[in-house]
């Protein structure tokens, strides 16, 4: 791994914490195109990678928020996630039975969704 | 019944979640505030974990298609508290107003170069860590 490709690696990391701070947008919404722009990974590898990414993300901000403010609802967080499970495991099947420029478009409207609700919201 | 709906929300969210490799939060949190009454600081946090562990799973069947890279999803991890603090210190010396205004460029600008590539005639070439990547099922 050369310095240019961990610098690129970083900066993707910066700006998904940035913008999960800031936004509450999940840092999937910044690493998925990043990855796919700026390393022109294929869209199952970005998605995969941004879920592994998301592990650390997602966990050291809920330890912060139920260790330390004591927000998380334990027990009902416990009885979505189930059903959640359930759709992950769903919607990775289903991602590999669809072109993956199909995931580039859903991500695409995604985004332009996301633009205009930060323009007019 | 309030309950049944949310479950089959996250449901959705999860099937999002798995299909463009993001956390879900958008779904979950929404389930929680307006079905279940719960306030927003806590909808959030309780996604979080909710988010921890479906990207966990999400991982884990990724991983069994080959299409994880482990070691870059790594360092995007562990750099993202640099710029959650990043995040808090611009959050309170630029204008929230221009904050928007531009991230609303940033996936503007994203959304184009993903257009881009839907449409464009030839497959873009696979990256050196793609052709490392293991075979699906593998």
């Amino acid at each position: 791994m050369d310095s240019r490709h961990i610098w690129g690696l970083a900066l993707i990391g910066t700006l998904a914490g940035a913008f999960s701070g800031l936004f509450g947008v999940g840092g999937g919404t910044v690493i998925v195109p990043m990855l796919i722009a700026m390393f022109a990974y294929r869209e199952r590898l970005a998605t995969g990678t941004s879920l592994a990414a998301i592990i650390v993300i997602a966990a050291l901000a809920a330890l912060m928020h139920g260790g330390i403010y004591g927000n998380v609802d334990v027990e009902t967080g416990l009885i979505l996630v189930g059903p959640a499970i359930l759709g992950v495991v769903a919607g990775t099947a289903v991602q590999q039975r669809i072109p993956e420029k199909a995931v580039s478009l859903i991500f695409a409207l995604l985004l332009i969704g996301v633009g205009i609700e930060m323009v007019i919201g | 019944m309030d309950i049944a709906i949310a479950c089959l929300i996250c449901f959705v969210g999860g099937i999002v979640a798995g299909l463009i490799g993001v956390g879900g939060g958008v779904v979950f949190v929404p389930a929680m505030t307006i079905l279940l009454s719960k306030g927003q600081v806590e909808a959030e946090a309780t996604s979080l974990l909710m988010i921890g562990l479906v990207s966990i799973v999400g991982t884990w069947r990724q991983m069994r298609y080959g299409n994880v890279n482990l070691r870059n999803a790594a360092v995007i991890g562990l750099l993202s508290p640099v710029g959650v603090l990043i995040g808090v210190v611009v959050a309170n010396t630029v204008p929230e107003r221009a904050l928007r205004i531009g991230f609303a460029l940033l996936a503007f600008y994203m959304a184009w170069r993903l257009l881009k590539r839907v449409f464009a005639k030839a497959d873009p070439p696979a990256t050196e860590v793609e052709i490392a990547a293991p075979e699906p099922g593998q």
